[in-house]
């Protein structure tokens, strides 16, 4: 009998228990690791020896210029990418819902490049943007064609492959975030809509007023997963600018870390745990602002 | 504003790849609602009440057919420009604003000369909160109100931009059998003290019954039949409204006029002094149309009696009967006797109709108690 209540009490945790081995073995184990790594300094990989404990490692990476320019980089793709795909996801979705006829046809085509390899669209950007000895490139046979002068977007001057990278992440991200505001859209009550008609509110207001406020925890939530996902980008840049990025100036947070222990110049554990932790602390600054605005936000919305 | 309809037709297209069979809601409707009445729109589901009422507010449009507004056709015009209120069955009021908000939105919507100053709409506002009683409660969230007060927002919210005519889809439906007797006679007063031309669909017909100042019966998309309820109560033109009004129903019954006599089961009940005709009918006899009387005319077999306070409801079988249980209802002070297994009845001609078999129409013949012999 008692022992049958002690089996009672501890079911629950018998039933997490695979779930806690394996977040334990696969995620909580390496981050403690991650983090011990990063305070240790001189950490040689092949004799598992280091010289001492400290904050050298945050030191050098925060005045490494390669990662001052990955953490701009990033951060100017964050900024520009998130609003920006969000607000012409929410502007397409809106259009999706508006008409009857094609609408189908047009979801599918533009869900497209959700499930297209990511590896695969970078080379056919390479095919629109990049300068090759015997083509210009897509876009800039286009911009010959309105009759200004080529640029090279690929190996040319830091805005124009920083507009073709964000050009590229939206593209990207921008399915995704369709799919999900078309079915926000589509569960809102139709009452609504016909109970504003009623009372003659104009189409924009209803927008704002109406389709704006019932939707909003799912553009809260496309905005925080959008900030997150942007913050950890690096496979589309090398699918644009090859493994190289350094020398190209495109490196992201995520590149570094990755250059550090894989790179030509690498075989830095020390320093890439430090830059790693140091992307995981923005995340969750802005993640944790994000999460506090959008609370109280929808606190007074409700 | 007195309200006409004219010849109202709504198909409603097939639907599907396979293009279903168009589906015909209204059926050439035509009335004419007084100025300042409160009118019941009544029917089962499916005849097209709730069609009437889109119509009217100008969210669907008719396949054929006319509303007019006073002398104003606004078939064309669409909802916001026709002056109506609307109140919906869900009351569809704005979850994330407050009360507040949610009443004041219609008149924020209005642009140019009629646009109103934030006093004035605030002021506009609590007149319509005062109206229906929810004054206290302004600044809550519909979520955080009961099924009544969403309700009397609603109405509020419907009647702040003063609308020539107020449209209640099915306004009782949401709420318990308690708030419903409660929010009948307050909608009521506030058409009352508004003397705002209101159309409410219902399919309860004690609703319609106890608030309207007219009902209007329809099925499958026709109109049966219009009038005051009392009117349409004691004078049904057919057999459906006889059954569709009232509780307990009209009890129905085989008879047959011959020699100047209608007869159920061989017995003759009442004289018919007008018609020489030899024919079969339908006999519908309202539950309060039965006398008990120990010489009465129709011999049923007593099943049981059930005691409700004020009436008995005297439960009987009679093998003319085209249900399988007859109810009439006996005032509580008549004592039944429940030993013998007969009971007997006399008719009240009033409350007694006569019906085409076939057509189930109304048969207008005189009836008249039998002369005592």
């Amino acid at each position: 009998m008692r022992a049958r209540e002690r089996f009672e009490r501890w079911k629950g945790w018998l039933y997490l228990l695979p779930a806690i081995l394996f977040l334990g073995a696969f995620f909580v184990y390496p981050m403690v690791d991650v983090l011990i790594y990063s305070f240790e300094e001189g950490y040689n990989s092949a004799s598992q020896t280091y010289f001492g404990i400290g904050t050298y490692n945050y030191s050098y990476v925060l005045h490494d210029p390669y990662f001052l320019q990955a953490v701009k980089n990033t951060c100017l793709l964050v900024v520009i990418t998130v609003p920006l795909s969000t607000g012409i996801a929410l502007l397409i979705a809106a259009g999706l819902h508006a008409i009857r006829p094609l609408r189908n046809l047009l979801q599918t085509i533009y869900f497209l490049p959700y499930v297209t390899n990511t590896l695969a669209v970078g080379l056919v950007f390479m095919i629109l943007f990049k300068k090759t000895p015997y083509s210009d490139g897509f876009v800039n046979l286009l911009i010959q064609w309105f009759g200004g002068s080529s640029v090279d977007f690929i190996e040319g001057p830091y805005w124009a492959k920083m507009f073709v990278l964000c050009f590229y992440t939206i593209w990207v991200v921008m399915p995704f975030k369709i799919l999900i505001l078309t079915a926000a859209l589509a569960s809102v009550n139709p009452e609504y809509y016909q109970a504003a008609k009623v009372d003659g509110t104009s189409e924009f207001r209803i927008f704002v007023r109406i389709t704006l406020p019932m939707i909003s925890p799912m553009i809260f939530y496309l905005v925080i997963t959008g900030f997150i996902g942007a913050f950890k980008a690096y496979s589309d840049v090398v699918a644009l600018f090859g493994t190289d990025l350094n020398a190209a100036k495109m490196n992201t947070i995520v590149g570094y870390v990755y250059d550090m222990l894989y790179g030509d110049s690498g075989g830095y554990p020390s320093y890439a745990s430090a830059a790693a932790i140091l992307l995981f602390a923005i995340v969750l600054t802005i993640t944790c602002i994000n999460l506090l605005v959008s609370s109280k936000k929808a606190v007074k919305a409700w | 504003m007195e309200v006409t309809l004219q010849n109202l037709t709504k198909i409603y297209p097939g639907r599907g790849r396979k293009r279903q069979e168009e589906v015909t809601a209204l059926k050439d409707v035509s009335f004419r609602i007084p100025d300042g009445q409160l009118i019941g729109l009544l029917g089962p589901s499916g005849c097209g009440k709730s069609t009437t009422l889109h119509l009217l507010s100008g969210l669907q449009k008719p396949t054929s057919g006319r509303i007019f507004f006073g002398a104003d056709d606004v078939t064309d015009l669409p909802p916001q420009k026709r002056g109506i209120g609307l109140v919906f069955q869900n009351y569809a009021l704005y979850p994330h604003l407050s009360v507040m908000q949610n009443i004041l939105f219609p008149l924020q919507n209005l642009k140019g000369k009629e646009k109103l100053t934030k006093a004035l709409m605030s002021e506009k506002a609590y007149e319509a909160a005062k109206l229906v009683q929810i004054e206290d409660l302004m600044d809550r969230k519909p979520g955080e109100l009961s099924g009544g007060q969403q309700q009397r927002v609603a109405i509020a919210r419907a009647l702040v931009k003063r609308p020539k005519v107020l449209l209640l889809d099915e306004p009782l439906s949401n709420l318990d059998a308690r708030l419903r007797l409660q929010t009948r006679e307050e909608i009521k007063r506030i058409q009352r003290e508004t003397k705002i031309t209101t159309i409410f669909v219902t399919h309860d017909q004690e609703e319609a019954m106890s608030i309207s100042d007219q009902i209007v019966v329809m099925k499958e998309g026709i109109v049966q039949q219009i009038g005051q309820p009392q009117e349409v109560y004691d004078d049904p033109c057919n057999l459906f409204v006889a059954k569709f009004l009232g509780t307990p129903s009209v009890n129905l019954l085989e008879g047959q006029l011959r020699a100047h006599s209608l007869y159920i089961g061989g017995e003759s009940v009442l004289s018919v002094p007008d018609t020489e005709e030899t024919r079969e009918v339908c006999v519908g006899i309202r539950p309060e149309g039965f006398v008990l009387q120990a010489q009465g005319a129709l011999h049923c077999e007593l099943c049981s009696v059930e005691v409700m306070g004020r009436d008995n409801s005297v439960v009987s079988a009679h093998p003319a009967s085209l249900m399988p249980k007859l109810r009439s209802i006996i005032s509580a002070e008549q004592k039944v006797e429940t030993k013998n297994p007969v009971v007997s009845f006399d008719l009240k001609p009033s409350k007694t109709y006569l019906f085409d078999k076939e057509t189930e129409k109304r048969i207008p013949i005189k009836l008249q108690t039998r002369s005592q012999v």
